[in-house]
């Protein structure tokens, strides 16, 4: 991983600080100086993002509710135990499962569809791209509120306006709240995995396509045996690091549909808020994080192998 | 980059016999129809976006009426409400906490990125591994404690906690992205420099410095676009002083669907900074959000 510093030259005057020719015997003052640069950074993130995790695992073992702050007192397990059996906190993280996976899935199907469309020369393309990227940039609060109100809205919403015709007359955030989160999402992150998998087309060799087609494939079959396989590491990446993003989602829940009616639309991040700043049970809500981030862990350890995978430059698919 | 790279000798021919040029004029139709379909396909895409910024300019009288109205009069009275309404606040607080939050991640980051790079410490991967495993934990976890320490320490409805969190959400991708464009430096340019007798620092300054200038502006402005759009943290740790723009549209959700010119107008002022940061940032969005992976 670590690039070692090539041999110096004998000729190379010596300086104050002598530097040793092989990485290994960096001396302790030379290993200092470089490390110098890196421990602000580094302290800065361990005390701002691991901290607060440490008490959260700490507070997860207390009976804590801020209504009444004199009942703090240990409780070992019991919150997770209390998780556990919570029948909606299973509902809840049924539907962060089904909100990830299926907004992935879409927005990655448009998304190669878009890129498709984007990978040819053709009159106002860069304009197209500016467009095809504007939704991602959106505001998240403004986007959710946009769907919620002018595209949404069972009376004065251009959905219903538009399927008026075929008889469509539906409260789409009643009666279908998490698809309508799932296709704001949808909307939103579409550009995302376009803009992955357009840099997946561009990055391919254009003579190996051209030869195939010269020698009779059908673009059916290019597609399938060329194009899909050399995507394949996009489409992954896109696919991880949608979900990483994913599991963050609140905006949309909060501004759409309150997680309702009831926790149809709900999701961790929605929920843990719930419980912790309106229903006060900070002992719970911190359970459920670390349920939360013990579940995300696979995702993480996949994506960590991802990236790591395209630095360390082994580019062929597997 | 185009699909039109084919050979030049007309001589060549497909394995229906027929020439190059025979080919490009027989695709011509399904190209331009491909090109009018991908036209219809963005517009539609776009549109939500496009109604948002007309909504803006409308009476509210013809914000919300069915069938919607395409014709209207356009008019500034819902920015002038918008701004009667006390955006003034939120937008500074947005501005300062992207602008003071995004120079920390630059000041933290890039020399960060510096020492895991082009001169890597021991221990480059595992650094490299924590920065980037902070990005995989949900937020979600992390926020209790937050909000308790700093009720405790007094920061609620602060900007400055703002400032914090944000530069810690964002310093990861920094951390990364910077990376990546210091390890596309060639080595030996920082071994000339210093053979030369020029110290660290000026030859950072003066060699490494102006090559990865670009990563450094496009790092800013990937910070700056996720700092702006930023609500999860701001809707628990502010309530009036430290409000954001994000947080300032939440205020009109409750106006029961009767303001939606008013919100729309205040969602295009929210939106406008950042659409226009990815606008010119869009060809190392991609760079930024897979950290660096992907160029």
């Amino acid at each position: 991983m670590a690039t070692a510093a090539p041999p110096r030259a004998p000729e190379e005057p010596a300086g104050q600080e002598p530097l040793t020719s092989s990485r290994d015997h960096i001396s302790r003052a030379e290993g200092w100086r470089r490390r110098g640069p890196l421990l602000p950074a580094l302290i800065f993130m361990i005390v701002v993002t691991q901290v607060p995790f440490l008490f959260t695992l700490y507070y997860s073992t207390q009976s804590w509710n801020l209504v009444r702050p004199d009942s703090r007192s240990f409780v070992g397990l019991d919150n997770y135990v209390a998780v556990f059996r919570d029948n909606q906190f299973w509902r809840v993280t049924a539907n962060t499962v089904l909100l990830i996976v299926g907004t992935v899935l879409v927005s990655i199907v448009l998304g190669l569809l878009f890129a498709l469309l984007l990978d040819r020369k053709f009159l106002g393309r860069g304009v197209v791209r500016t467009l095809l990227i504007t939704p991602f940039l959106v505001t998240p609060v403004a986007a959710a509120l946009l769907w919620k109100t002018s595209l949404l809205s069972p009376t004065n919403g251009l959905v219903n306006w538009a399927l008026g015709p075929f008889g469509v007359e539906i409260d789409w955030l009643s009666e279908f709240p998490l698809m309508s989160v799932m296709a704001e999402l949808v909307w939103q992150w579409t550009p995302f995995m376009m803009l992955l998998i357009l840099a997946g087309l561009q990055s391919m060799p254009r003579d190996v396509q051209e030869a195939a087609r010269v020698d009779g494939a059908t673009s059916f079959r290019l597609f399938r045996e060329l194009t899909l396989p050399h995507l394949r590491r996009f489409i992954e990446l896109g696919a991880v690091l949608g979900a990483i993003y994913l599991v963050n989602t609140f905006d949309a829940v909060y501004m759409m549909t309150s997680g309702g009616p009831g926790v149809s639309s709900s999701n961790l991040s929605y929920y843990i808020y719930q419980r912790a700043f309106l229903g006060f049970d900070i002992g719970q809500a911190a359970a459920m994080g670390v349920v939360t981030v013990i579940g995300t862990i696979v995702v993480a350890s996949l994506a960590l192998r991802l990236i790591f995978k395209s630095f360390t430059g082994t580019e062929e698919p597997a | 980059m185009t699909t039109d790279t084919r050979p030049t000798a007309p001589v060549e021919t497909s394995p229906e016999g027929l020439s190059h040029t025979e080919i490009r004029r027989r695709r011509h139709p399904r190209q331009a129809a491909l090109t009018v379909f991908t036209w219809i396909l963005a517009i539609g895409f776009f549109f939500p976006v496009l109604w948002m910024v007309l909504t803006a300019f409308k009476q509210e009288s013809d914000a919300a009426t069915n069938p919607p109205t395409f014709v209207f009069t356009p008019t500034l009275q819902q920015f002038r409400d918008v701004f009667d309404a006390g955006i003034a606040t939120p937008l500074l607080n947005s501005v300062f906490a992207t602008v003071v939050s995004t120079i920390l991640v630059l000041l933290l980051g890039v020399p960060a990125a510096f020492a895991l790079s082009l001169r890597p410490v021991r221990k480059t991967r595992d650094a490299l591994f924590f920065f980037i495993s902070t990005k995989m934990l949900p937020i979600v976890a992390a926020i209790i404690p937050l909000y308790v320490i700093v009720g405790e320490i007094g920061m609620l409805d602060n900007i400055w906690t703002l400032v914090i969190l944000y530069t810690a959400m964002n310093l990861p991708i920094a951390v990364w992205m910077m990376r990546s464009f210091f390890l596309e430096v060639p080595g030996e340019l920082l071994e000339a420099a210093s053979i030369d007798g020029a110290s660290l620092w000026t030859s950072v300054r003066e060699v490494i410095l102006p090559l990865v200038s670009p990563g450094i502006a496009a790092t800013a402005l990937i910070c700056v676009i996720f700092s702006w759009n930023e609500f999860f943290f701001a809707v628990n740790m502010t309530a009036v002083n430290a409000q954001t723009m994000p947080v300032f549209l939440t205020g009109f959700m409750s106006g029961q669907g009767l303001y939606w010119a008013q919100l729309s107008a205040a969602s295009v002022l929210a939106a406008l900074p950042v659409v226009i940061c990815g606008w010119i940032a869009q060809n190392k969005l991609v760079r930024g959000l897979s950290f660096g992976a992907i160029k």
